[in-house]
């Protein structure tokens, strides 16, 4: 192929963007993905969800989550109706293996999914006193590891219980909405896995994201909407008593 | 003077490009690799599976729901093959009656159902429903 002068020009600027990537030792994230055309959330659909555990061992896996701590879990709620304020709740080993038979059935019994919420006003980032945690342009909450402390400031101040300390790295971690892959394209773990379709990722900003018209035709809430948070990950069909 | 030397010095160049945090750490997130290959990236090879998979209720149930993270078996299938499946675990992980399961989910008590024999026994994972020449067989029951 003969260079031109004309060509070598037009080339040069779109190889100055792509080398700072390829610096970084990130080439793949040259390309097409743009933070500012994004929104990022999640429908979850809980008369669909069967309580397989599916999207636990798919988060576990996709992110090597240690045994005994979770990015994402499930509860089961039992709600009776003499008790519709104390409802009892369960999660043995954040539901990864499913459900064992519950010997008392009586009352409402449902499974709720939990992850991060991805607040766009969320508590943790804003106690961090490095700035090791951020909500990224795109909207999701994510954990610089090299640069946080592991003062637990934040896995104490997000309400919804979402962070932990990994005890290898000694840093916070939390759910990362399977960033890596969410800038590729693909949907998330725990979205890809899910057999019944109950949890489902959204783009927010994307006018063609059917969460716009599912938003508009349910009765969608986010958990704890007192605390004010911003939370991006919505709920449909929640019983009053998940908290 | 010193001071502004030093902090010049100790501050990542990209902290403060996007806020109060180092801008690169995003692309660090985004690098990492990806373990599940996802449903369409396994119907691209295995589409004698998606036609079984159209006549049954498993269609709309992704490959690795069951078959578990197979980013690796995607990118050498020749040398990465998949573990064979237990069906009589993860079935019952989907299946087991469960009074939290929708009302309207397929659900069964396996040690009454099978007593405790592997799904594929009877039932074809890609395409449940059992024909009717099995039903016969076992005199027109379930």
């Amino acid at each position: 192929m003969d260079i031109t002068r004309r060509r070598l020009l037009l080339l040069l600027p779109s190889a100055a963007v792509a080398w700072k990537f390829v610096q970084a030792g990130t080439p793949e994230a040259a390309p097409n993905y743009k933070t500012s055309e994004h929104w990022w959330g999640m429908l979850i659909d809980i008369p669909k969800c069967i309580g397989c555990g599916s999207c636990v061992r798919a988060c576990a896996a996709e992110n090597d989550v240690p045994d005994g701590y979770y990015r994402t879990w499930i509860e089961r709620y039992r709600v009776t109706d003499y008790a519709i304020e104390r409802p009892q709740v369960e999660s043995p080993d954040g539901g990864k293996q499913g459900f064992p038979l519950n010997q008392d059935a009586s009352g409402k019994n449902f499974f709720v999914p939990k992850l991060c919420n991805h607040c766009a006003d969320s508590p943790c980032t804003q106690v961090c006193p490095v700035g090791a945690t951020f909500v990224s342009p795109d909207g999701v909450v994510l954990v610089d590891k090299s640069y946080c402390l592991g003062c637990r400031y934040c896995v104490q101040a997000c309400p919804y219980g979402c962070r932990f300390i990994n005890p290898k790295t000694n840093t916070a971690e939390k759910c990362t909405l399977c960033y890596h892959r969410i800038t590729k394209g693909l949907t998330t773990a725990c979205a890809e896995v899910c057999p019944t379709g109950a949890r489902q990722l959204a783009d927010l900003k994307n006018p063609k994201d059917p969460i716009h018209e599912f938003l508009r035709t349910h009765s969608v809430q986010v958990l704890k909407p007192h605390m004010a948070t911003g939370a991006k990950v919505f709920y449909n069909g929640m019983d009053g008593s998940v908290r | 003077m010193a001071f502004v030397l030093l902090r010049a010095a100790v501050v990542p160049k990209s902290f403060g490009e996007y806020g109060h945090y180092r801008g690169d750490a995003i692309a660090e997130i985004a690098s990492r690799p990806v373990a599940h290959a996802g449903h369409e990236v396994c119907e691209a090879c295995h589409t004698d599976v998606v036609e079984q998979k159209k006549l049954g209720k498993h269609v709309v149930v992704p490959c690795e729901a069951c078959h578990g993270a197979q980013a690796k078996h995607a990118d050498d299938p020749g040398t990465i093959k998949p573990p064979k499946i237990d069906t009589a675990l993860v079935c019952a992980r989907c299946h087991e009656a469960n009074s939290a399961k929708p009302k309207g989910f397929p659900q069964v008590a396996s040690a009454e159902h099978s007593g405790g024999l592997a799904c594929d026994t009877c039932h074809q994972p890609h395409k449940p429903k059992i024909e009717t020449e099995v039903k016969v067989a076992t005199g027109g029951k379930k």
